[in-house]
């Protein structure tokens, strides 16, 4: 299944508000496949670091209770247009994807 | 004398003003009319181009936060899906845009529509399939996602067109009445009909929910429910009448079809908006 993750990144005052959208199942490993009656194996996104030119600003440590193609929106201080953010998500399954936008 | 006349021959012209086609009368304009009259009335404070919110147009922080969710909607990669449906091609190399004027934009405000040949309702959906038919592929399943998704983006492509049914002819007048009488039939086990909620109590709550206006529901069709579940709008209609606790009609039955092309002729001159977000 191809992950995609979709970024803005707009300034407001001094402050760059960036929202993330991710394409993934996140499946708890709690519910049954309706057809075969098995569980679907837990796959969900265990870890999203998001990075400002580079540097770590935020780290985040996601469970199963966060739901299908996940969104996140968050805030950092002291960007500029112009800068490049970063975001890297890590699932479970060790599956790793990235997205980078720069700051409009 | 003179300004007795006068004022005589001002009212009869001010009085055949009024009367004209007797079609103005009745049939299905004047119904528009009488309920954008009757919603003026019970719902004041909301102006007719805000219709097409619904109930976030009776509640100012579900407006916000309804605001706030489509700068960027978590619904946008399966609308993709949608797009990536509309534009590939098919096995002989047409495509979707091929089948409609202007390559499908500023299109889905004249559907649904009445075909004298045909004698039935022809609703966007029903030419979607038709153009796979024509192009040798498979039509698509009524009221599910794969046709939700690809609809949802085809519509779209119309989005600020303003809704444009007519009900011309015997034909279509009786498509018209029958959708309806359907809208004001008793149904289910609870015994209401749509007119029940959307009519008689809009703007009321039903649980925790507020209860939208008729005119104005039908301009943003297919939606995402919840967040990312694609409803067609007779999707809604079979949700509606479980709700209700009644048997549900299957999508693009003849009930539905008509229902619809009601529905959405009392949405006219609206602006349309696909998709749209609801909770």
């Amino acid at each position: 299944m191809a992950e995609t993750m979709k970024m803005r990144a707009t300034m407001e005052g001094d402050v760059v508000d960036v929202k993330v959208l991710i394409q993934h199942p996140m499946d708890t490993g709690l519910m049954k496949d309706a057809k075969t009656e098995k569980l679907i194996p837990a796959h969900f996104i265990n870890q999203v670091v998001a990075t400002l030119n580079g540097k770590t600003v935020l780290d985040a440590q996601w469970g199963v209770g966060i739901a299908k193609n996940p969104f996140i929106g968050f805030r950092i201080k002291g960007a500029k247009p112009g800068d490049k953010v970063g975001v890297n998500a890590v699932d479970n399954l060790g599956t790793k994807f990235d997205g980078e936008v720069v700051v409009a | 004398m003179k300004r007795i006349l006068t004022y005589i021959m001002a009212g009869l012209l001010l009085g055949c003003a009024h009367t004209g086609p007797s079609a103005d009368r009745t049939g299905p304009a004047a119904d528009r009319r009488a309920l954008i009259d009757y919603y003026k009335q019970t719902l004041p404070g909301i102006k007719f181009d805000d219709y097409i919110y619904g109930a976030l147009a009776m509640n100012p922080d579900a407006m916000n936060q309804y605001d706030s969710f489509m700068e960027f909607p978590s619904y946008s990669i399966d609308l993709d899906k949608g797009q990536k449906a509309w534009e590939t091609p098919f096995k002989n190399g047409r495509k979707f845009s091929s089948c409609f004027p202007n390559g499908g934009r500023n299109v889905a405000g004249n559907y649904p529509y009445f075909d004298d040949a045909a004698n039935r309702v022809v609703t966007f959906e029903n030419a979607i399939n038709a153009c796979l038919k024509a192009n040798g592929e498979e039509e698509l399943k009524y009221g599910e996602s794969e046709m939700g998704l690809l609809t949802a983006y085809a519509r779209s492509l119309s989005d600020g067109m303003e809704v444009n049914v007519k009900v011309e002819g015997a034909g279509a007048l009786a498509a018209y009445e029958k959708g309806k009488a359907y809208y004001a039939t008793r149904n289910g086990q609870l015994n209401f009909s749509c007119k029940s909620c959307h009519v008689q109590s809009a703007g009321k709550f039903i649980r925790s929910d507020q209860l939208s206006m008729m005119i104005g529901q039908a301009s943003h069709w297919p939606e995402f429910r919840g967040g990312t579940d694609i409803v067609t709008l007779q999707g809604r209609f079979k949700q509606c009448e479980k709700n209700v606790r009644a048997k549900p009609k299957s999508a693009n039955s003849e009930e539905y079809n008509n229902l619809e092309y009601y529905l959405t002729y009392m949405s006219n001159d609206l602006p349309m908006q696909t998709p749209v977000f609801r909770k």
